[in-house]
C-alpha cells in the first residue's frame, strides 16, 4: 500500500479542524447578516425611491403624430397637400444582412447611389426596428417590380405613408414654401413634447410662418416598453388633432399669370388687394421645385440650385432689395406738397442736368436735352429726373425720410412671413452710426430719384402703392385669410392701419399725373393703355446697376445683361376707384415702361375681368 | 473483498429512506438541494419571460446533475484521493489547451470546442483544485509547514492564473478562494492569514495597474459609482438595485417582476436572477433564500465534521465554505456590494457548467459522509 494512500486521524487534527469550522461558520453568518443589512436597506428603506425609478422605466409615451393642415388659394385650389406614396423602408434588424439586402434591391430596381447615401444617412440616427425609407416615392413600375420579389426579402416593405407635395411646383415655391425633415439646430428650438414623433417641419415660406397651425397637436399612447423601447402593451391612448387648413388670399392663375409674364426676366410681381391687403400674387422668378425638398433633396441638385446665379431659391418678393428708382417720384412729389416745397402749379425748368452750387458735378436727366419747363405733375408723368433732384434739395434729407417712412419704406411690411427684409430708407442717423460719415447735399439729390442708399423690396414698393391708392389708408398685407380648425374658422381681419395724415386734394394730384403716366401721349407707360376701358395710374422706372462715369453715356445695347438696369414698375387699377395695387421689377429689364408695365397691364386685366362683374 | 459498512440511513426505518441510503445519498442534503432546484424552476419561470422551452433545457441540465451527484456519491472518496493529482494535472494541461487554441467568446477565451458541445475546464479547477490541496496536505502534519504552504500556494496560484488571463475573473476567485479554504481548514495560522491579507491590501494597487484588464478595472469603478455612467457600465448595478428596492418587503409577487419583464434588467435569467427573486418575492423571500443557502451550508459543514480522515475533512470544509463563497459572490454583486463578476447565482441561475459543478461537489460531499469507517488495508 503506499503511503500516500493512508488515512491518518489524529485527536489534535480533529479540534483544531473544529475549531476551524466554526470560524467558517461565524464568518458565514457574519458575511450573510451584511447581505441581509444590505437587502433591507434597498427593500426598506429604498423601496419608495426605486419604485419610482422602476415606473420611469418602463412606461413610454409614444407620440401620434397629426396629419398637416392643406394650404388653398382664395379660389380653394390646393397649394400643399399630404399624399399617400408608397415608401420603401427597410427595417435593419429584420434584415439578415443588410448590405447584400441594399445591393440586391440597388440592382432590382436601379436605385441611385445618392439615395443608398441618404439611406445611410438617416440609418444612423434610428434605431434598429425602425423601418427607414429607402424610396419614399415609389413609381408604379418600382412596385410592381418589389412585389414579385418581395417574399425573398426580408424586412423589407412597402409603407403607405404621408408625404407632402405641392402641385404647383415652382410657380408659388417661395411663398408656400416648403416642409423638410427636422434636423438638430432646429430639434434644439422646438418644444419637445409637441414634436415628439413628427419628422417634417416647415422650412420657408407658409410652410414655416404658420407651422405652429398646420402642425397640429400630437397625440400619444402611452405604451408600456421593454428597455429597447419596443412597445408590449398599450395602456391609454390620447388622438391627435390636425393641423388647422390655411386658406391664403393668392390667386393662383394671377400668380401664373404674373409669372409667366416675367418670362426671361428674373424679378418680382406682388400684387395686392388695396381694401384688404390681402396678397393676390406674389411671385419671384426663378421659381424652384420644392417637392424634392421634402424627401430630402440630393447634395448635388441642392448645390446646382444654390451656385446658379439666378438664384432660383431667393424669394425675391420679399427679400430682394432694389433702388426704387423713379417709382419713388410719385412719394417724393407728394412729400414736397404736403411740406409746401412746391406748388403743383409751380414750373421749374429742367435744362437735362443739375448741378449743387459750388460743385462741379453734374447730375444728370434721362433726357439728356431736357424736359423744358415742368410742372409737378408733367414731371411726375415724363419722370424728370431734374425737377425732383431739385425738390429733393429743396425739402431736405430729414423731411425726405420722415415723410418715406411713414409710406413704409425702410421698415417691414407686417406680412405674415418669416424672413422679411427692411430694406434701406438712409437718414444722418443711420449714415453716422453705420458709415460714421456726414450726410452730403449730394447724397440728398440723388435720393429724389431712388438712386444712392435707398433700397425697397417690391413688397414694400406694393404696400406704399397701395397706401397712395387708399388715399393713406394703410393696410398691412397679408397671405393667410382664413385658418379652419375644425368647426372653427378664425378669420384674418386684423390688417388695418393707421390712416396717414395725408391732404386728400395732393393725393389726387399725385394720382392725376400717374394717370397720365399710362394715359397721356408724353406718358413713359403709354404703351399699355390700349383696349382698356378702365384708368391705370403707375409709374415706371429704372433702377441703377453699375455706376456710370461722369460724361460716359450708358448704352444698353454695348453693356452686359447683366449690368442693364433694372425696370421697374408700380401701378393701381382702377383709378378712380382703386382695387389693386401692383408693383413689378424685372432684374436687368432696362425699361420700366416697356418691360415692367406690360407684366402689371396684364395681371390687372385678368383681375378686373375676373373679380369686377 | 466485501467490507460491511455502517450508515446511519442504514437504520432508517422507511423505504425511500433504504433506498436512498443504498444509493449513498445524503438525506437532509438531497432534499434542501431539491427544495432550492424545484425554487430555481419558479423563479426561471418568470425570469425567462414564461419560455416552457428555456425550462425544459434547463431541466435537462439540472437532472444530469443530479445524476452526475449520484453517481460520485457512489464512488468511494479513497478513489477521489487517489486520482485527485491526475485530475488536477489534466484541468491544469486542459486550461493550458484552452490558452493555446480555446473558443473565443464575448471577448473571452474559456471554451474548449469538443465538436458537440463547447467545454470550459476551468469549472472542472473548481473542484480539483480543492483536490488536490487537501490531498498534498493530507499526507503532512497539520497545521502545514511553510514549505508546504509555499508548495500549496504555488498549486492554486498556476489554475488561478490560467483562468484570471482568459480573462475570467469571477471563476478565478473562486478557484482561488476553494485553494485557499483548504489551507484555512488545515490549520494556517492567524498570524500568517492576517500577513497574507496584508500583503494582498498593499500590492492591490499594482494588480489594479498592471494585472487588471480594462473592463474589470471599470467594473470596481462602476460598483463605487454606478450612476456616473448609468447608460453603459453602470447600468447592471442601477437597474437590478431597482428591482430588489421595488421588491419592497413583500414583494410584487410570483410573475410580477416588471423590471425583467420588459427587459430592463439584463441577464435577469442567469447572473443577475436573484433581482428577480427579490422583486418578486421581496425581504421575506431573501430571508427564506438565504436560509436554504445556509442549511445547505451548515449540513455541509456537518459533514465535514463527521469525516474521519483528513483529505475527506478538508476537502468538504473546503467544498462547503466555497459554495457559501459563491453564494456571497454572486448576491453581492447583484446588491450592489461587490464587482459584477460574471458568477451565477449557485442552483438558481440558467445555465448548466454552473449547477453540474455544484452537484458534482455535494456528490463528493455524500461520498464522504456515506463511506465512513472505510479502512482498506
Amino acid at each position: 500500500m503506499p503511503r500516500n494512500l493512508s488515512f491518518k486521524d489524529t485527536p489534535e487534527e480533529s479540534r483544531l479542524f473544529l475549531n476551524r469550522i466554526i470560524a467558517a461558520l461565524v464568518l458565514i453568518l457574519l458575511l450573510t447578516s451584511g447581505l441581509i443589512v444590505r437587502l433591507a436597506y434597498l427593500q426598506i428603506a429604498g423601496h419608495e425611491l426605486y419604485t419610482t425609478k422602476a415606473k420611469e422605466n418602463s412606461i413610454k409615451f409614444e407620440p401620434t403624430v397629426p396629419s398637416r393642415g392643406i394650404i388653398y388659394d382664395r379660389r380653394g385650389s390646393i397649394l400643399a397637400e399630404n399624399t399617400q406614396t408608397y415608401s420603401l423602408e427597410i427595417i435593419p434588424e429584420q434584415t439578415q444582412n443588410l448590405d447584400e439586402t441594399l445591393e440586391k434591391l440597388k440592382k432590382l430596381l436601379a436605385i441611385p447611389d445618392e439615395k443608398i447615401e441618404l439611406f445611410e444617412k438617416l440609418r444612423k440616427r434610428q434605431k434598429k426596428f425602425i423601418g427607414i425609407p429607402l424610396l419614399p416615392n415609389m413609381t408604379e413600375e418600382e412596385l410592381a417590380k418589389f412585389a414579385v420579389v418581395r417574399p425573398f426579402f426580408r424586412g423589407v416593405d412597402v409603407q403607405v405613408r404621408q408625404l407632402r407635395y405641392y402641385p404647383y411646383g415652382d410657380l408659388a415655391a417661395h411663398v408656400v414654401g416648403y416642409v423638410g425633415r427636422i434636423n438638430e439646430a432646429e430639434m434644439k428650438e422646438l418644444p419637445i413634447a409637441e414634436y415628439r414623433g413628427s419628422t417634417f417641419i416647415g422650412k420657408l415660406g407658409i410652410e414655416s410662418s404658420y407651422e405652429k397651425e398646420l402642425h397640429g397637436t400630437t397625440g400619444y399612447a402611452e405604451i408600456e416598453t421593454n428597455v429597447q423601447g419596443r412597445p408590449l402593451k398599450t395602456i391609454k391612448e390620447v388622438n391627435p388633432i390636425s393641423g388647422a387648413n390655411l386658406h391664403l388670399t393668392l390667386d393662383m392663375a394671377l400668380q401664373k399669370t404674373a409669372y409667366d409674364a416675367l418670362e426671361q426676366y428674373n424679378g418680382a410681381v406682388v400684387a395686392i388687394e388695396i381694401e384688404t391687403g390681402g396678397v393676390l400674387v406674389f411671385a419671384s422668378r426663378p421659381g424652384f421645385d420644392p417637392n424634392p425638398f421634402v424627401i430630402g433633396i440630393s447634395t448635388p441638385a441642392y448645390q446646382a440650385l444654390q451656385s446658379s446665379p439666378d438664384q432660383p431659391l431667393y424669394n425675391r418678393a420679399l427679400r430682394g432689395l432694389y433702388p426704387p428708382g423713379s417709382t419713388i417720384k410719385p412719394f417724393m412729389g407728394l412729400a414736397g406738397l404736403e411740406y409746401n416745397a412746391v406748388s403743383a402749379q409751380q414750373p421749374m425748368f429742367c435744362p437735362g442736368s443739375y448741378q449743387l452750387p459750388n460743385s462741379p458735378h453734374r447730375y444728370r436727366d434721362w433726357k439728356k436735352s431736357g424736359h423744358g419747363s415742368v410742372s409737378l405733375p408733367e414731371a411726375i408723368t415724363q419722370s424728370c429726373d431734374v425737377y425732383f433732384y431739385r425738390l429733393a434739395g429743396m425739402l431736405g434729407i430729414d423731411h425726405i425720410h420722415s415723410f418715406l417712412q411713414k409710406f413704409g419704406f425702410g421698415e417691414k411690411t407686417g406680412i405674415d412671413l418669416i424672413g422679411e427684409k427692411t430694406g434701406l430708407l438712409p437718414s444722418r442717423e443711420w449714415k453716422m452710426s453705420k458709415k460714421n460719415q456726414q450726410w452730403f447735399p449730394g447724397e440728398t439729390v440723388i435720393t429724389g430719384i431712388g438712386q444712392g442708399y435707398h433700397q425697397v423690396t417690391p413688397l414694400q414698393l406694393a404696400k406704399a402703392t397701395a397706401t397712395l391708392a387708399n388715399f393713406g389708408k394703410v393696410v398691412t398685407p397679408h397671405l393667410v385669410s382664413k385658418i379652419s380648425n375644425g368647426s372653427a374658422d378664425k378669420l384674418n381681419n386684423n390688417y388695418r392701419e393707421a390712416t396717414l395724415p395725408v391732404k386728400a386734394s395732393n393725393i389726387k394730384t399725385v394720382i392725376a399725373a400717374m394717370v397720365n403716366v399710362v394715359h397721356s401721349n408724353r406718358g413713359t407707360a403709354k404703351s399699355i393703355s390700349t383696349g382698356i376701358n378702365y384708368q391705370i395710374a403707375g409709374k415706371t422706372g429704372t433702377a441703377q446697376v453699375i455706376n456710370i462715369k461722369q460724361n460716359a453715356s450708358y448704352n444698353e445695347h454695348q453693356i452686359d445683361f447683366k449690368q442693364r438696369d433694372h425696370a421697374l414698375f408700380i401701378s393701381f387699377a382702377p383709378a378712380d376707384n382703386p382695387k389693386i395695387a401692383v408693383a413689378v421689377i424685372a432684374e436687368n429689364g432696362g425699361h420700366g415702361g416697356s418691360v415692367a408695365a406690360p407684366i402689371a397691364a396684364k395681371v390687372i386685366k385678368q383681375y378686373l375681368s375676373d373679380y369686377q362683374q | 473483498m466485501k467490507i460491511e459498512t455502517r450508515r446511519e440511513q442504514f437504520n432508517s426505518p422507511s423505504l425511500i429512506g433504504r433506498l436512498l441510503a443504498k444509493l449513498h445519498i445524503d438525506v437532509p442534503l438531497f432534499i434542501v438541494l431539491l427544495l432550492i432546484s424545484l425554487l430555481s424552476f419558479v423563479i426561471l419561470y418568470s425570469a425567462g419571460n414564461k419560455e416552457i422551452d428555456l425550462l425544459i433545457r434547463q431541466a435537462f441540465r439540472v437532472g444530469l446533475a443530479f445524476l452526475l451527484m449520484g453517481v460520485l456519491a457512489h464512488i468511494n472518496p479513497y478513489q477521489f484521493k487517489r486520482y485527485s493529482a491526475l485530475l488536477f494535472g489534466l484541468g491544469v494541461l486542459l486550461l493550458i489547451a484552452v490558452f493555446i487554441m480555446g473558443y473565443t467568446g464575448k471577448g473571452a477565451t474559456r471554451w474548449l470546442d469538443l465538436g458537440l458541445f463547447r467545454f470550459q475546464p476551468s469549472e472542472m479547477l473548481k473542484i480539483t483544485t480543492p483536490m488536490m490541496i487537501s490531498w498534498y496536505l493530507a499526507d503532512h502534519v497539520l497545521p502545514p509547514k511553510p514549505k508546504q504552504l509555499l508548495i500549496a500556494g504555488v498549486l492554486i496560484l498556476i489554475p488561478t492564473l490560467l483562468i484570471a488571463k482568459q480573462p475570467d475573473l469571477g471563476t478565478a476567485v473562486l478557484v482561488a478562494a476553494s485553494g485557499a479554504a483548504v489551507l484555512f481548514f488545515a490549520g494556517l495560522s492567524w498570524r500568517f492569514i492576517i500577513a497574507i491579507i496584508a500583503v494582498i491590501s498593499a500590492i492591490a494597487p499594482v494588480i489594479w495597474n498592471y494585472a487588471l484588464h480594462d473592463y474589470q478595472r471599470a467594473r470596481i469603478i462602476t460598483l463605487l459609482d454606478p450612476e456616473a455612467d448609468p447608460l453603459g457600465k453602470g447600468y447592471h448595478i442601477i437597474q437590478s438595485k431597482i428591482a430588489i428596492g421595488s421588491g419592497g418587503i413583500y414583494g410584487k409577487g410570483w410573475l410580477g417582476s416588471k423590471q425583467s419583464e420588459l427587459e430592463f434588467l439584463p441577464e435577469s435569467s442567469t447572473d443577475f436572477i436573484f433581482a428577480v427573486f427579490a422583486e418578486e418575492f421581496g425581504l421575506f423571500g431573501c430571508l427564506g433564500l438565504l436560509t436554504l443557502y445556509l442549511l445547505v451550508i451548515g449540513r455541509c459543514l456537518y459533514i465535514a465534521t463527521q469525516a474521519q480522515d483528513t483529505f475527506s475533512r478538508l476537502l468538504a470544509g473546503s467544498l462547503s465554505f466555497t459554495f457559501f463563497v459563491y453564494v456571497f459572490v454572486n448576491i453581492g454583486m447583484v446588491i450592489g456590494v461587490l464587482p459584477v463578476v460574471g458568477v451565477p447565482l449557485p442552483m438558481i441561475s440558467y445555465g448548466g457548467t454552473s449547477i453540474v459543478t455544484l452537484l458534482a461537489g455535494f456528490g463528493i460531499l455524500m461520498s464522504i459522509h456515506t463511506h465512513k469507517k472505510f479502512i482498506p488495508d
